[in-house]
Formats: structure tokens, C-alpha cells, sequence
């Protein structure tokens, strides 16, 4: 897509730069297998390492962490990229960075960061978050996983469910409630009484792999208690909201996609002697789609130089997922509209996206949530 | 082994290419740009070198804008240890590019000078050649294998008839051809920290070089949009056109 607001002025070289690797390597090293993997349901794994060697996982992370210190833009441009290709991809550095690595970083002790965020970060461990469950969607605070304090450590009990990843993740970061509130916990997947199930039959987010996690009198020692989850769930949330920025951000790359092979196609393909794309009725729908996608980049920009300088609010990374996955999977119909019957093959990436989006529009905070948290902040009442 | 790298910015090769409303060029304006291809090449070719010992350093330059400072930027996520602008805003011909590079040579003392065979933008094939030619150096183009051996590089090169394996003493001026090899892209942590690379930046005019042209670019015109064909029903009919109509046979 052109750049037609010149954004790219308000990004710096180094930004540009980091755009332009993870771009070849989505177009290098994800776009061949993706189809096939969407198709057969499964993660593509060497895209892991992929990632880990391109240093995608941990990136924000402060160097004395171990991270490369880059900033919100360069996250943001990442997701965007990569979601380009697939939301899957976008999906896995979500889980990886900002609910896996962010709450060991955040609420680890410095011995639970020095074990797993190496590792972690190198793609040899796959993380994934256990805050969901079959019960407890939009309303956690009704889980019922609990654990309950036992001599060096807890026992943990219950169930999450449709957690991305869990069928290929080492550890779970798995959020449960204790006689005093939630409590977040790290879980190996060796730990005795913890059993995975992989969700099948998803139609939406093939290429990323779900799952349910199962503790059945499941001993967490000590060590595995990340000490700064005293809060109680707004430490949960609070890594929501980091994966919810890195949304917003993706859900555009998914949408720029659509919207590329849309004009691509109408341009190309006659009918009455004319290419689709001089037809009043299909120009309005590819103006649509450009104009929102501007109009969610300038947001993204500017969350992002927010964030960098600590003033970006839940609030407002709540107003920009709402706004960029509701419209990312308007364009993506209207795309798949667009391609006539091409629209619903594999083939092409539209019917992929849109499909693909369904899942993003209603993970990691419902549109109707995101919408009351706005409305929250406008009226003060809080209907959630 | 000391390797000078010469870097273009020139217009994505995945970019759509307008000529100016005035037939002066190719507008640039807004337009999106890369490291010229071939010298991508090159320049993956001198940090293998660097990687395998063979090379102690890898400087990059660049003859341009301002705006080539984001492809040196580039350059030094590549690989390469530090970086000069030779900055200007004419749109230099290739003989005053190679003047600026000899000059520039004659501050840092390099003994291979690995360029891409040609930028997609000018397609001149010249700079590297004039360069050898002013530094009365060897020189071996569209390299497609570079082997070190002592003094020597062992250089094979694509021509007409096959392939050519050279053997040029150092130091020598070598051009890159497509197949040489396939560049990597920059990972996070080298574009972080090209930021701490050194940039120096020069101006074309204080380098006591003639940068007059030695060619008028009268005008810019884009290539005449393809007729469509037209189908035959005969090979008769189709060798009868071809030489009556088209003129070819």
C-alpha cells in the first residue's frame, strides 16, 4: 500500500529499517508455508527460530535484561508486519512478549528472570497464558482454577481454555484464585497433573495452535510464584493491555493485506470490458478500505510515541483495538466481496484474514468490552 | 584485508517507476527507496569475507543525498564496521562518482573495492570500471565466485560464453554479478546497534574533484505501452506477417 499521509516522515531510520526486516521475512519465510499451514491446522515450528533470530521475542526488553531496549514503534511496526502475513504469527510474538515475557519480567523475582527469560527469548521455550476459562471469558474474576497453599508451595486445581499456544508451549504464566485474590503462577509442562488438550476444529487462527491447560492436584513449588502478582488480577490485565496494543497495531497489517490484493485484483480482472476497479461501486469500497487503514495508522503512530513516553492509557489502547478490529474485518469482507469467488479460496490471503480476524475481534477483550472500558471512561458508570 | 564497499540509494526495484510530468527523470519524490540490489551483494560479500577472517574491516560509502544516510544506516545493520556520505544533490554521472571515490580512497587506504555491477537505476556499468581504470588497478566484473588466495583474489566472473575464472592481485576493484550470493536481512539486535557505528558525512563539492557532466539528458520518456497481439489461424498466415508486416523475418 502507498504510503499517502508520508508516515514513514514520522518514523526514524532505525524504525524503517526494522519495518523492512520483518516485511522480507514475512514475505520471505512465511508467505510460502502459511497457506499450506492454515489449511493443515498446524504452527509452522522453524518459524520459532525465525523470529528468535531475528530478535523479535523480548524485543522491548531492556538491554540489561537481556532485551535489544527497542521502542513502542518498533514493536507496533513488527505486529503489523507480521500480521501481515498471518495473525497467527502475530498471535504467537503476542503470547511470547507481552503475556509470557512482559509478567516475568514485570512480576518475577530476579531468579524467575534469569531461569526462563533466556531461554524464552530464544525461542527455546514457548510460553503461553492461562487466564481464560470454558466459564470465565469477558467476566475472569468468576474463574474457579484455584490453588490453595500447601507446605512449599500450592496445589493447584481447574481448567483454561482456548489458550493460544498451549499445544506447543513449555510453560504456562496461569492466573488462579488463592483465599486472597488471583495469583499468577508459572507452571512447567513437565509438572505432575498438568495435561494439555488441543482444541480442534476451529475454523479461525489454524495456523496458531490452541489449547486447554488441566491441573488436576498440581504442586507449584514457591519458586514458581511470581511474587508481584500480590495485586490480584489487574496484574492479569495489565498484560492484556500490552498484548492489545501490539493488536492494534497487527490488525492493520491483516487489513493492508486485504486491502493490496483487493486492488490488486480489481484492476486486473474484466468484466464487461472494463477492469473491476472502474466501476464507481468498487472504487467507493477501496476508498473505504484506505481511508480507514490511514486513518488506524495515524492512531497507531501516535499510541505508539504514547507509550514510549509512559502517557499511553488502557483506555485508549481499549478505543484503538476496537476501533482496528472491527474495521480490519470490515475491510477484509469487503475484500473478500471484492474478489467474487476468488474471494473464498486459500489462494488468495483475503478469506484467510477474514477468517483470522473473527478470532482477533473477539480475543484478548471483546469489541463490547473494549467499548463499555471507553464508555466507562466518558460517562463514569461502569456497565461491564 | 581492508574492503571499501560503494552503497547507491536508488528507487525500490518493486516500485512503481512515473517519468516527471516534465520528462526531466524518474520522479523520486516520495517514492519508496532501497539499497541498490548488486550493492547489496557486495556488501554481504565483504562481511562474509570480515566473518571468515579474510577481512579485517568493511568500510560502506555512499555518493548521494542526505536521504543516503538512511541507506549507510542500512549498510551497517548489515554488517559493515563504519560508514561515509559523500553527500551531494546532484545526480552525479559515473565518472564523477569514480573521481569521488579515488579521492575518498586516497583518505582511507582499502585494497579491494567490491562494487554491485551497475545501478538499477542509471544501468551505466561504468563506475567501477572508470574507478580501476583512474587508481591504475585491476579489475574483474559480474563476479560471480570471490576466493581469497594471499596477495591474490580469485575471481569468477559471468560472460557471454560461460564462465571466466580470473586471478587479480590485490588492491583491485571487483563488480558483483546476481548469483555471487544471497544477501541476509539485518537482524533487530545489528540495527540497534548501527546506531553506534560511525557515519561521517563529506560534501562532494570539497573534494577536489570535477563533477561537471559529460552528458546532457535531453529527455525522460516512459516505453511505449505494448500493442496487443493479434491471433493467426495459419503458420502460413503467421510467417507471411512476420515478413510483410512486422518486417522481422
Amino acid at each position: 500500500m502507498e504510503d499517502f499521509l508520508l508516515l514513514d516522515e514520522l518514523l526514524s531510520d532505525e524504525e524503517r529499517l526494522i519495518r523492512e526486516t520483518v516485511r522480507h521475512f514475512a514475505e520471505n519465510d512465511v508467505a510460502p508455508i502459511i497457506q499450506n499451514a492454515y489449511e493443515e491446522g498446524f504452527f509452522p515450528r522453524q518459524l520459532i527460530k525465525g523470529m528468535a533470530d531475528l530478535g523479535l521475542l523480548g524485543m522491548t526488553l531492556p538491554e540489561h535484561d537481556g532485551g535489544l531496549g527497542a521502542n513502542a514503534m518498533a514493536y507496533g511496526l513488527v505486529c503489523q508486519e507480521l500480521e501481515r502475513a498471518d495473525s497467527a504469527l502475530r498471535s504467537f510474538l503476542s503470547v511470547q512478549s507481552s503475556l509470557v515475557i512482559y509478567p516475568i519480567l514485570t512480576y518475577g523475582s530476579e531468579e524467575q528472570k534469569k531461569t526462563f527469560l533466556p531461554k524464552l527469548m530464544a525461542g527455546e521455550a514457548i510460553g503461553c497464558f492461562g487466564l481464560t476459562e470454558a466459564n470465565a471469558g469477558s467476566d475472569p474474576a468468576s474463574m474457579t482454577t484455584h490453588a490453595t497453599r500447601v507446605k512449599g508451595g500450592w496445589l493447584l486445581e481447574g481448567s483454561k481454555m482456548w489458550i493460544t499456544n498451549a499445544p506447543i508451549a513449555d510453560l504456562a504464566i496461569v492466573w488462579a484464585k488463592t483465599k486472597d485474590g488471583v495469583r499468577g503462577f508459572i507452571v512447567e509442562k513437565e509438572t505432575p497433573g498438568f495435561t494439555r488438550r488441543v482444541i480442534k476444529h476451529k475454523m479461525s487462527l489454524r495456523a496458531s495452535e490452541t489449547g486447554e491447560l488441566i491441573f488436576e492436584k498440581c504442586f507449584i513449588p514457591d519458586e514458581c510464584y511470581l511474587p508481584g502478582t500480590e495485586r490480584g488480577l489487574p496484574a492479569a490485565l495489565s498484560c492484556l493491555t500490552q498484548a492489545r496494543y501490539g493488536i492494534a497495531w497487527g490488525v492493520i497489517g491483516a487489513a493492508i493485506a486485504c486491502f493490496d490484493t483487493a486492488l490488486d485484483y480489481t484492476k486486473e480482472r474484466k468484466q464487461f470490458n472494463q477492469p473491476l476497479a472502474a466501476f464507481q461501486l468498487v472504487q467507493k469500497d477501496l476508498v473505504e478500505m484506505f481511508n480507514e487503514i490511514n486513518k488506524a495508522q495515524l492512531v497507531n503512530i501516535r499510541l505508539a510515541r504514547l507509550k514510549d513516553q509512559g502517557k499511553l492509557t488502557h483506555v485508549m489502547i481499549s478505543l484503538a483495538k476496537m476501533n482496528h478490529c472491527r474495521e480490519a474485518l470490515h475491510i477484509a469482507r469487503m475484500a473478500r466481496n471484492l474478489l467474487g469467488a476468488n474471494g473464498i479460496s486459500l489462494e488468495y490471503p483475503v478469506i484467510r484474514h477474514m477468517m483470522n480476524l473473527e478470532s482477533v475481534f473477539t480475543y484478548e477483550g471483546t469489541d463490547n468490552v473494549h467499548t463499555l472500558i471507553v464508555g466507562h471512561h466518558l460517562t463514569s458508570h461502569n456497565s461491564i | 584485508m581492508r574492503i571499501l564497499v560503494t552503497v547507491k540509494r536508488v528507487i525500490d526495484p518493486y516500485a512503481r517507476i512515473r517519468v516527471r510530468a516534465d520528462h526531466t527523470g524518474v520522479e523520486t519524490a516520495h517514492v519508496k527507496m532501497a539499497i541498490n540490489p548488486f550493492d547489496e551483494i557486495a556488501l554481504e560479500e565483504a562481511v562474509r569475507l570480515k566473518e571468515k577472517g579474510d577481512a579485517k574491516e568493511v568500510i560502506v560509502l555512499s555518493v548521494g543525498s542526505c536521504a543516503s544516510q538512511e541507506t549507510l544506516r542500512g549498510a551497517l545493520a548489515l554488517g559493515a564496521d563504519r560508514a561515509t556520505l559523500i553527500e551531494t544533490d546532484e545526480d552525479l554521472q559515473p565518472l564523477s562518482v569514480a573521481k569521488l571515490i579515488q579521492a575518498f580512497l586516497l583518505i582511507e587506504s582499502c585494497d579491494v573495492v567490491l562494487m554491485g555491477k551497475q545501478s538499477i537505476d542509471g544501468d551505466h556499468n561504468q563506475t567501477g570500471q572508470l574507478l580501476a581504470a583512474l587508481l591504475k588497478w585491476p579489475q574483474a566484473t559480474f563476479a560471480s565466485k570471490i576466493t581469497p588466495q594471499g596477495e591474490y583474489l580469485e575471481v569468477v566472473r559471468e560472460v557471454d560464453e560461460g564462465l571466466e575464472t580470473l586471478c587479480v592481485k590485490r588492491p583491485a576493484v571487483i563488480t558483483v554479478d546476481l548469483r555471487l550470493n544471497e544477501p541476509r536481512y539485518p537482524t533487530l539486535p545489528n540495527i540497534m546497534k548501527a546506531k553506534q557505528k560511525s557515519l561521517a558525512v563529506l560534501k562532494a563539492s570539497e573534494m577536489n574533484v570535477d563533477l561537471q557532466p559529460q552528458i546532457k539528458i535531453l529527455r525522460v520518456d516512459a516505453p511505449p505501452v505494448r500493442k496487443a497481439g493479434e491471433k493467426v489461424n495459419s503458420a502460413a498466415e503467421l510467417v507471411q506477417k512476420l515478413r510483410n508486416e512486422a518486417k522481422v523475418i
